[in-house]
């Protein structure tokens, strides 16, 4: 039994930044990278499945990404997942999530994982995309912000919860193996032990090119492409400035102004 | 002349609103000889028809099957509906529902895709997009190089729904082969509130992340109740139970429909969170990070430590 677990690194800008040269991108000066916060969900969501299973259940955390991204890798194996897979070639600079996903299919066909899950969306781009295209490559069963899930190893279907808007959740069956994108709350992630980080700098970590995969840079053709990217207009905010003091006066006058207090 | 498509919503046989903010998304781009037509899959595809013959709108696709939602299905719908009409565009409301299937039926038929639009512009005859992106620090231009279909999703609350009566015709059209993998098995309502009521509160003080732990939230109750404000909250804070998910303002948790002052404190501001203030008349905003997107929506701007402006404030109630 195995379940395959995608993950990213995603990057959140300084409090100042500046755009690459270019104009398509920021200048990666100003990022700070990290997991993904929904994939913790994602991960926690396998390695409890696994444990209510029992040690012959397998967790694979794949990423696309160069080697810097091996820190998100490593934060996954540091929490208890059993080893990775990072699939990197310079021609994914560009890549958008339709492109990752056409990495990810082969990366599925080659591990015939039982399921497979993803975050919701990454917290950098929001485009929720890469998992429920992997989905549509693959002719998987698909279900995408899922924030319950009962499933056991083995079952030939799961039942789960969409989050819907306002607090509404649908109830769902859905056939296995499938693709499910993850919303937080689902569960509590842990945080990797200082034990679990020693033994994930051992746990063993695919490198593959899109060779290895039979894959050329034409067949990973994206859904879109970055004509430039450009800071929005500042919003119409009146600063109130001064001490904390002199701040909280004014915004208590703000207060008892429109309250009529 | 180009097709342009819009594939409406429906929940449990009710329309979504935001099926006429994807059709006024395209009105926008609409050009004199394109054609618009609004597809709905229903169990009663024929009932819908009249809310969706609004301004712009040539022709209504019914296709009757049924009102759940399968993912499947609606693919199957997108990918006959593309073949058949060649569209330069289809478009949808950027909902939960759609996320399980638009990015599947963009690969399918290999088309364009951009989700979570907030733009539409047209640049040397080619269609352009813009979404947002780093938590929404810049905003970003895609487009389609090579791609005759775009599939997009549209921004909830960013275009003004399309109004107005048209009157399309209306076609009927039989739902394709789908091999649906999924059962509706019912619903689970939101908890009960308890009495906590975000929507009709016309005073919100709304506490995010910054909080930092548990045991400052207490004192952000007590503020709010001395300044006979409502306490809400963004996700995170729901997320971890420090309060109830009723307090929790934003797209999956509850809508300030009534709020005429709203302060976040420590709300970074995600779309999702945004989604929930569209209604309030002023919003504050108080956050240590001056490039935090809480201050593009905000009418007054604090940058400063959450607790210290709590404490300063709590002197004057």
């Amino acid at each position: 039994m195995k379940i395959l677990v995608t993950v990213k690194q995603v990057a959140a800008l300084d409090d100042e930044f500046e755009m690459r040269d270019d104009g398509r991108d920021v200048d990666e000066d100003f990022f700070e990278e990290d997991l993904n916060e929904f994939d913790h969900y994602s991960v926690e969501e396998a390695l409890l499945i696994k444990e209510a299973a029992g040690d012959d259940a397998e967790v694979v955390i794949v990423t696309v990404g160069d080697e810097d991204t091996d820190d998100a890798l490593r934060t996954a194996l540091a929490k208890g997942a059993d080893r990775g897979i990072r699939v990197w070639d310079d021609s994914l600079a560009d890549a958008d999530g339709v492109a990752i996903a056409r990495v990810l299919a082969k990366v599925v066909e080659r591990e015939q994982p039982d399921m497979v899950f993803t975050g919701a969306q990454s917290s950098d781009f929001g485009s929720a995309v890469t998992g429920m295209a992997l989905a549509g490559l693959m002719g998987w069963p698909h279900a995408a912000v899922v924030c319950a899930l009962e499933y056991s190893p083995g079952d030939n279907t799961a039942t789960l919860r969409r989050e819907l808007e306002g607090g509404l959740e649908e109830i769902m069956t859905i056939r296995c193996p499938a693709v499910l994108s993850i919303q937080l709350g689902i569960n509590e992630p842990r945080y990797a032990s200082l034990r679990g980080i020693k033994q994930a700098k051992q746990k063993p970590v695919d490198e593959l090119t899109l060779d290895d995969l039979g894959l050329s840079a034409d067949s990973i053709a994206p859904a879109s492409r970055v004509r430039r990217m450009y800071a929005p207009e500042k919003g119409q905010a009146e600063l109130i400035t001064g001490s904390a003091a002199e701040q909280a006066s004014r915004l208590a006058e703000i207060i008892k102004e429109l309250r009529g207090m | 002349m180009a097709n342009l498509i819009v594939i409406a919503e429906q929940r449990d046989g009710e329309l979504r609103e935001t099926s006429l903010e994807s059709i006024a998304a395209l009105k926008a781009i609409k050009q004199a000889d394109d054609q618009l037509a609004v597809a709905i899959v229903a169990a009663d595809p024929q009932a819908h028809a009249g809310a969706l013959s609004v301004d712009g709108v040539d022709e209504v696709i019914a296709i009757k099957a049924t009102d759940d939602f399968q993912p499947d299905l609606i693919e199957a719908v997108i990918v006959e509906l593309a073949k058949e009409r060649k569209p330069s565009v289809i478009a949808v409301a950027h909902g939960v529902d759609a996320w399980s299937f638009a990015p599947a039926a963009a690969v399918k038929l290999d088309c364009g895709l951009a989700t979570d639009v907030l733009g539409l512009k047209i640049e040397d005859g080619e269609l352009v997009a813009t979404r947002a992106g780093y938590a929404e620090k810049v905003l970003v231009d895609v487009d389609f190089p090579g791609k005759e279909t775009v599939l997009l999703t549209i921004r909830t609350n960013v275009f003004e729904p399309a109004e107005g009566s048209g009157s399309p015709k209306v076609t009927e059209m039989d739902p394709p082969e789908a091999d649906v993998a999924t059962t509706h098995e019912g619903w689970k309502p939101p908890a009960d509130a308890g009495g906590i009521d975000i929507g009709g509160a016309e005073f919100i003080l709304s506490i995010g992340r910054g909080v930092g732990d548990e045991s400052n939230v207490e004192q952000y109750l007590e503020l709010a109740e001395s300044m006979g404000a409502t306490l809400g909250c963004s996700r995170p804070i729901a997320d971890n139970g420090w309060l109830p998910k009723a307090r929790q303002v934003g797209q999956s948790g509850q809508l300030a429909a009534n709020c005429k002052l709203y302060i976040a404190m420590g709300v970074s501001g995600s779309v999702q969170h945004q989604w929930g203030m569209k209604h309030v008349d002023t919003i504050v905003a108080v956050n240590t990070d001056p490039e935090a997107s809480i201050f593009s929506i905000a009418r007054y701007g604090i940058v400063g430590d959450m607790f210290e402006i709590a404490e300063e404030l709590e002197n004057h109630f």
